[in-house]
C-alpha cells in the first residue's frame, strides 16, 4: 500500500466525509453515499475510486449490490510508521536530556 | 466529533503484504507466529471443515476464543466461526471470520479479513473493531521485518 495515495486520499474534505459516513454505517451503496454529497454520481465515484485507490475502500459484491466499506487499516499503518516514530522520539530525546544532564551535575 | 451510530455487522479489512501466500498462511495458523502479533495468543487450529479453532492466552490455556473450523483450502482461504470469552463476551452468539489471500503481482500478497454475521454479538463486534487494525498491522510487521510490532 502506497502512503501518498493515503495522504492525497485524505487531502479531501468530500473523501474525508465519505470515510466519516462509512464509520458512522458501514457496508454502503454508491446510491446511499451519493445522496449525501453535494455532487453529480460521477463526482462521488470518481472520489471513491480514489479512496479504493489508496485502500481506504474496499468493496465486496452482496448478491447483486456493491457495497463499500472502510477499511481503517491504511490509516493504522500511516499511525504505527509516522505517529508513533516521532512522539517515541519526543519521549527518548527528554530521556537522553535527563541522562545527560545528570551525568554532567 | 463522529460516533458510531449502529453495530457494523460486517467488517473488512485489507492489507498488503510483502509475503508469500504460504508465509501468511501460516502466520494466520501457527501459534509461534500468531504469539508475536496477535494480542500475544496461540492459535489452535484443526485445519478440517468442522474441526475447532482456539486462541489461547499467552503460555496460559485459558481461552480467549473458540470456534469452528467451516472451510479450509490453504493457502487461499480460512473460514470459521469465532466465539469470544473475555469479559462478558461469552454469553454472545458466534460470528464468522473469513481470511482470504491472494497473491499480487510483484511479490505482495493481498490479505482481507471479514468479520461477519455480528448481529447477535454486538459487544464483541464494538469489541474488535480496533483490535483487527493492530492485529493485521502487526503481522504485517512481523511477515515484512520478522520482528513484531513495539
Amino acid at each position: 500500500m502506497d502512503d501518498d495515495l493515503v495522504f492525497r486520499a485524505l487531502a479531501d474534505p468530500t473523501r474525508r466525509l465519505l470515510l466519516d459516513r462509512l464509520y458512522e454505517r458501514d457496508g454502503r451503496t454508491l446510491t446511499e453515499l451519493e445522496s449525501q454529497l453535494e455532487m453529480t454520481r460521477f463526482g462521488a465515484m470518481k472520489h471513491l475510486r480514489l479512496l479504493e485507490e489508496a485502500g481506504l475502500v474496499v468493496t465486496r459484491k452482496e448478491g447483486r449490490t456493491k457495497l463499500h466499506f472502510l477499511n481503517p487499516v491504511p490509516i493504522r499503518l500511516i499511525h504505527d510508521r509516522w505517529i508513533d516514530k516521532y512522539t517515541e522520539r519526543h519521549v527518548s530525546a527528554l530521556v537522553d536530556l535527563k541522562t545527560e544532564l545528570e551525568e554532567t551535575a | 466529533m463522529t460516533t458510531i451510530t449502529e453495530i457494523q455487522t460486517t467488517q473488512v479489512y485489507q492489507v498488503f503484504i510483502r509475503a508469500t501466500p504460504e508465509q501468511i498462511w501460516d502466520a494466520i495458523t501457527k501459534p509461534e507466529f500468531t504469539q508475536k502479533y496477535f494480542h500475544g495468543t496461540r492459535a489452535d487450529f484443526d485445519l478440517r471443515p468442522g474441526g475447532h479453532y482456539r486462541s489461547l492466552m499467552g503460555d496460559s490455556e485459558e481461552v480467549m476464543v473458540d470456534g469452528e473450523v467451516l472451510e479450509s483450502d490453504p493457502p487461499r482461504k480460512l473460514v470459521h466461526t469465532w466465539r469470544s470469552y473475555w469479559a462478558d463476551l461469552a454469553a454472545e452468539d458466534p460470528s464468522r471470520l473469513t481470511w482470504e489471500i491472494e497473491a499480487q503481482e510483484g511479490g505482495t500478497t493481498l490479505l482481507t479479513v471479514v468479520h461477519d454475521q455480528l448481529e447477535g454479538a454486538p459487544k464483541t463486534a464494538a469489541g474488535v473493531a480496533g483490535g483487527w487494525m493492530r492485529v493485521l498491522s502487526g503481522l504485517k510487521t512481523l511477515l515484512e521485518t520478522g520482528e513484531p510490532l513495539a
